[in-house]
């Protein structure tokens, strides 16, 4: 009997199975047409206000749906529902983040193809969603004013997953005497190049530049699926 | 706190591998890069957990921490980065966002024992 240990090539993501379904379900996502928003931020950094206020704006427009992750609570879906799209929520329990399964499984029942635009709203938590790819188009940090304008640096890797950033509560930014150019230095430091909105939920404003971004970013999904329909 | 789940998975992969070849595992061989979002106390502190009372109880987690590498188009060069709050070239201060490595989160290897 040989003892001598040896050496056997593995080389797999320890994640493989959340990057397996996250692939099934982009790909189920683009057959549909639907454009994946995914929202990470900390806790209290106005994700459940900005995705309110963007539900409501955009119904009018589009076919919009949310999936609201949570530990605990049905509060956020329950403010959500306001907006009278549909959404769905997701109790993580103990989980600190959604991942790939939570979402396919919350969408079993869902035409996908009667969509437009389907928001996910993450567990508020700069750390463990950065690792998790729900098999989103687009994924949004959001940071808000009353965080501080170092938050970037003291999460560098969640900001350098993002796509884009949006700095919420502005109508405070004064209040709080907030750095705007020592933000953006910081966010451009761990992510060089990143878009940076600006956005209040509360008074709307910068909202619209909000709203026109992002159906700038599903348009080529958009055209895509539709060439796919015609072909 | 995802640490736990990420070892249970690490423990998942290297007994079907091990399973697979009728082998004992000794060692497990990872990669964890800077910009995985893990931290490798964490992950050694979860791993310890997750393994007792398995078949793996006695298998190491050996993590070799990977830095982040990006490419700098001014020195058309893969560069390390002063820190990861700062993706820039250490040579010419050039932000970069394309990252060559550093987001590493793999088993690479096994070391098994017949």
């Amino acid at each position: 009997m040989n003892s001598t240990p040896r050496i056997v090539e593995v080389r797999k993501n320890i994640l493989k199975k959340n990057d397996e379904i996250a692939y099934a379900l982009r790909c189920r996502f683009e057959d549909a047409g639907v454009f994946v928003v995914n929202l990470v931020s900390s806790p209290g950094s106005g994700k459940t206000a900005l995705l309110e206020s963007t539900l409501t704006r955009m119904r009018t427009d589009f076919r919009v749906a949310a999936l609201v992750g949570d530990l605990a609570t049905e509060n956020d879906a329950k403010r959500l529902q306001r907006s009278q799209v549909a959404v769905r929520q997701i109790i993580t329990g103990t989980v600190c983040h959604l991942d790939a399964a939570m979402v396919e499984n919350s969408l079993q029942d869902w035409n996908l193809a009667d969509l437009d635009f389907l928001f996910i709203e993450n567990v508020g938590n700069l750390v463990c969603p950065a690792s998790y790819d729900l098999g989103e188009d687009l994924r949004v940090v959001l940071m808000s004013v009353t965080e501080g304008e170092d938050k970037p640096l003291k999460y560098p890797t969640i900001v350098n997953s993002a796509d884009v950033a949006v700095v919420t509560k502005t109508d405070l930014a004064e209040a709080v005497e907030f750095d705007w150019p020592a933000a953006s230095r910081n966010l451009q430091a761990v992510r060089p190049g990143i878009e940076i909105l600006r956005v209040s939920a509360k008074t709307g404003d910068g909202m619209d530049v909000w709203l026109r971004f992002l159906a700038s970013q599903r348009e080529p999904h958009a055209a895509a699926s539709h060439s796919t329909a015609q072909a | 706190m995802h640490e736990l789940s990420l070892a249970m998975s690490i423990l998942d992969m290297a007994e079907e591998e091990a399973g697979r070849r009728s082998a004992e595992v000794d060692a497990i061989h990872v990669k964890l890069g800077a910009l995985s979002g893990v931290a490798k106390d964490a992950l050694l502190s979860a791993y310890d957990l997750a393994r007792t009372e398995t078949t793996l109880e006695t298998a190491q987690l050996v993590i070799e921490e990977v830095p982040v590498l990006i490419y700098c188009q001014r020195c058309e060069a893969p560069r390390p980065v002063p820190s990861i709050q700062e993706l820039s070239c250490s040579e010419c201060q050039t932000p970069s966002s394309q990252i060559l490595q550093g987001r590493e989160l793999q088993v690479v290897a096994l070391e098994l024992r017949a």
